[in-house]
């Protein structure tokens, strides 16, 4: 059925442009940036007119439209200087730029017919943390092939971590280590929000092992089935951790969760010679700005260590269990060992991703870490492109925008326009909430994606041929026969 | 020869209440080349499973090298010098030749997560030479060209070849090949039995093969051993084997020998 709608609007498409002397061959022989310059523009038009007839028009979007058309048409891939390809740093260094200078310009923003304006800033920090996550996950199923529907857990391990050492939680304690701005008689561990991140991976890649070492011996499904309940093991824990075991020892501090917990910042030595903030939280309506360029490095820092990892031995042997799990144990891949790795890395970043953003958040509280999240954050991975870093962060970015703010938008453009304020108020009465529906929503993007695009948006080239001719579960050739 | 590089005392394999493999007392010496053969079902292949560890067997032991390697998991066999092939070719498919070649040497390389994502000068060094060997042994196996190519869209003789080429990067002492030229037309097949002549010559190795081609077998074989209802029935000389009554009965049928 995909194929004959696919065909069908091919034939209309190219009914309609033979009007216009533009027939398929024609088309073909026109050079190959030529084509892509038409395309890019016709496409940015239509979005420019989109935007300044249903949207609202700010001359920035011509800017926007600019500086795309730089982006994608030029064949930067092709520019080497004395044979080394810096060409393909053209366009991520752009992107980074672009992304670096958000905050200058967002407000600035023409707004989006239906979804309305642009991220802010406490968006965008979410949209970090939940792309790090995101990328932490792609390993251990993008890369690995392993499902995991408990990533949650790891994500409440991290955010936990933060609790015990930045808060008061212990208030026994007093042991306090490159904290900023604590108060004289502050009592429970105070550690560095930076070596708390990193505390906070280590900890949690050692909850993956100890996780895995068990349960990475199942296969397939059985693994999912597992995992899945580790995921719904943590968060009570979390729950019910306010005296653990009936010792009256107070963990997580129950329902209540953890807080307040203190904030990152780089001291007043550092804040003095670098004017790096000495204290996030005392930067008043600039603070998520800080916040958003903190979680933008450690994406970077995913990223890097997401690419060094795939074209290493490792990744080499986490594809290749991907692929065929005998064949790559009989190629001597140690399966257990390999798979563990996978997953403690994938653990290590969303162990850090949590400690963040708790940190930013303030506090740990056991409601955030449901079985939802798991699924919310395996969509990311499956809508954006299992294994392709950018299709990854692009998945995280585009739903972690939808559940913080796009779904509002949309419903509000929906009321407005038909619902009690708009044309059909004569049927539809009460106003609908659009984001109450959110996980129905996730859900029909991901049918929509798993029967149309299944390697997802962004797919790895690797990735879109095996869900296409698929991998090796039957044997291709049988000789025996 | 003082001790087989390969040996099995005894080895058993049931799968519920059939037994595939019947007490199997087996040997390939160093640099031989020894031949499984049997009919269809005869237990051949889970035999070549339980020799590189897929399967651990019922009862019975597997020494390789003089140590005891009954129960290990896959890559110990590997590990310890023994590389196959798969009777149904399992490549990675969506892999290029070169990366399936560098996914064999893996238990050879030592670079870890953490050297990994730093890049040490060393694993610079080890990852430039593993993709320089992995090449010279793309064109020791046929394959030359043909590094960046996928693994699903070589021929199924390249497939084939780059199967061996994957199993000789684990850098084994004794080569498994499980019905190395099946579908391959004469010539091929011709091209692949002076291949594994020349391997055993050139690099020393051991080569116990699985083969239903009996050219191959009685051209190439020092030895041939033959299995039946996962029964050993004859062992010894190409020559021998042919002439062998038990054998003869199980390829045709006692009916075409007493009649």
């Amino acid at each position: 059925m995909r194929r004959r709608i696919g065909e069908a609007v091919s034939r209309a498409w190219w009914a309609a442009l033979s009007v216009v002397g533009l027939t398929p061959r024609r088309w073909e022989r026109l050079p190959r940036l030529a084509r892509r310059a038409i395309v890019t523009v016709l496409w940015l038009g239509i979005g420019l007119v989109l935007v300044w007839k249903f949207g609202v028009w700010k001359t920035s979007a011509l800017a926007v439209a600019a500086v795309v058309v730089l982006l994608v048409v030029p064949p930067y891939r092709r520019l080497g200087v004395r044979g080394t390809p810096v060409g393909a740093w053209i366009v991520p260094a752009a992107v980074l730029a672009i992304a670096v200078a958000y905050p200058y310009y967002n407000t600035s923003m023409p707004q989006l017919p239906i979804f309305g304006p642009f991220p802010q800033m406490s968006t965008m920090v979410g949209m970090g943390v939940f792309a790090m996550m995101a990328l932490g996950l792609n390993f251990v199923v993008g890369y690995a092939g392993l499902l995991d529907l408990g990533y949650v857990a790891f994500y409440a391990m991290g955010s936990y971590m933060a609790g015990w050492f930045a808060s008061s939680q212990f208030a026994k304690q007093n042991v306090s280590f490159g904290a900023v701005d604590l108060l004289p008689g502050t009592t429970g561990f105070h550690f560095s929000i930076w070596l708390v991140l990193l505390m906070a991976g280590i900890a949690t890649a050692i909850i993956g092992v100890l996780i895995g070492l068990p349960t990475l011996r199942l296969r397939g499904d059985y693994l999912a089935i597992v995992t899945l309940g580790f995921g719904e093991i943590m968060p009570q824990i979390a729950r019910n951790g306010d005296s653990l075991f009936g010792t009256g020892f107070n963990l997580t501090n129950g329902t209540g969760g953890i807080t307040p917990i203190d904030g990152p910042g780089f001291g007043h030595t550092l804040h003095h010679y670098l004017r790096l903030p000495a204290n996030y939280l005392n930067l008043g309506e600039n603070a998520d700005r800080a916040f958003f360029w903190t979680a933008l490095a450690l994406v970077l820092v995913t990223i890097f260590c997401s690419a060094r990892l795939r074209d290493s031995r490792l990744g080499r042997a986490w594809i290749a269990i991907r692929e065929d799990e005998v064949a790559a144990a009989a190629m001597g891949v140690p399966l257990m060992r390999t798979k563990t790795w996978a997953y403690a890395t994938g653990a290590f970043f969303g162990g850090v991703a949590g400690a963040y953003y708790a940190s930013y958040n303030g506090g740990a509280f056991p409601d955030e870490f449901f079985f939802n999240i798991s699924v919310f954050i395996l969509c990311m991975v499956i809508l954006g492109g299992m294994g392709n870093i950018w299709g990854v962060i692009f998945g995280a970015c585009f739903l972690e925008y939808l559940d913080r703010e796009g779904l509002a938008n949309i419903g509000a453009w929906l009321n407005g326009r038909f619902g009690p304020g708009g044309s059909l108020a004569e049927v539809w009465h009460k106003p609908l909430d659009v984001p109450l529906y959110e996980f129905g929503i996730f859900g029909a993007i991901l049918v929509i994606v798993m029967l149309f695009r299944p390697e997802g948006l962004i797919p790895s080239s690797r990735r879109a041929a095996e869900f296409h001719e698929g991998v090796h579960d039957q044997p291709l050739y049988d000789a025996s026969a | 020869m003082a001790e087989p590089l390969l040996l099995t005392t005894g080895l058993r394999k049931e799968f519920g209440g059939l037994v595939a493999v019947d007490d199997v007392d087996f040997t390939v010496p160093e640099e031989s080349i020894v031949s499984l053969i049997g009919p269809n079902g005869a237990g051949k292949t889970t035999f070549f499973n339980m020799l590189t560890g897929v399967y651990k067997p019922t009862a019975g032991q597997v020494f390789f090298a003089g140590e005891d390697m009954t129960g290990r998991p896959p890559h110990r066999f590997t590990q310890r010098g023994i590389g196959r092939t798969f009777q149904n070719i399992r490549l990675f498919q969506n892999m290029t030749a070169l990366e399936n070649v560098l996914v064999g040497m893996h238990v050879r390389l030592k670079g870890n997560l953490f050297e990994a994502i730093v890049r040490t000068p060393r694993v610079r060094r080890e990852e430039a030479g593993a993709r320089k060997r992995a090449r010279e042994l793309l064109e020791f196996s046929g394959l030359r060209g043909k590094d960046e190519e996928i693994g699903r869209n070589l021929s199924y003789g390249d497939q084939r070849r780059l199967e061996v080429a994957r199993a000789l990067a684990t850098q084994p002492k004794l080569l498994l090949l499980d019905e190395p030229t099946a579908g391959m037309n004469p010539q091929e097949t011709a091209d692949f039995t002076a291949f594994v002549a020349r391997l055993r010559g050139e690099e020393g190795l051991a080569v116990l093969l699985i083969e239903h081609d009996m050219r191959v077998v009685m051209g190439v074989s020092d030895r041939v051993t033959v299995l039946d209802y996962g029964e050993k029935i004859a062992e010894g000389a190409p020559e021998a084997i042919q002439k062998d009554q038990r054998v003869i009965e199980a390829y045709l049928g006692t009916a075409a020998v007493t009649t």
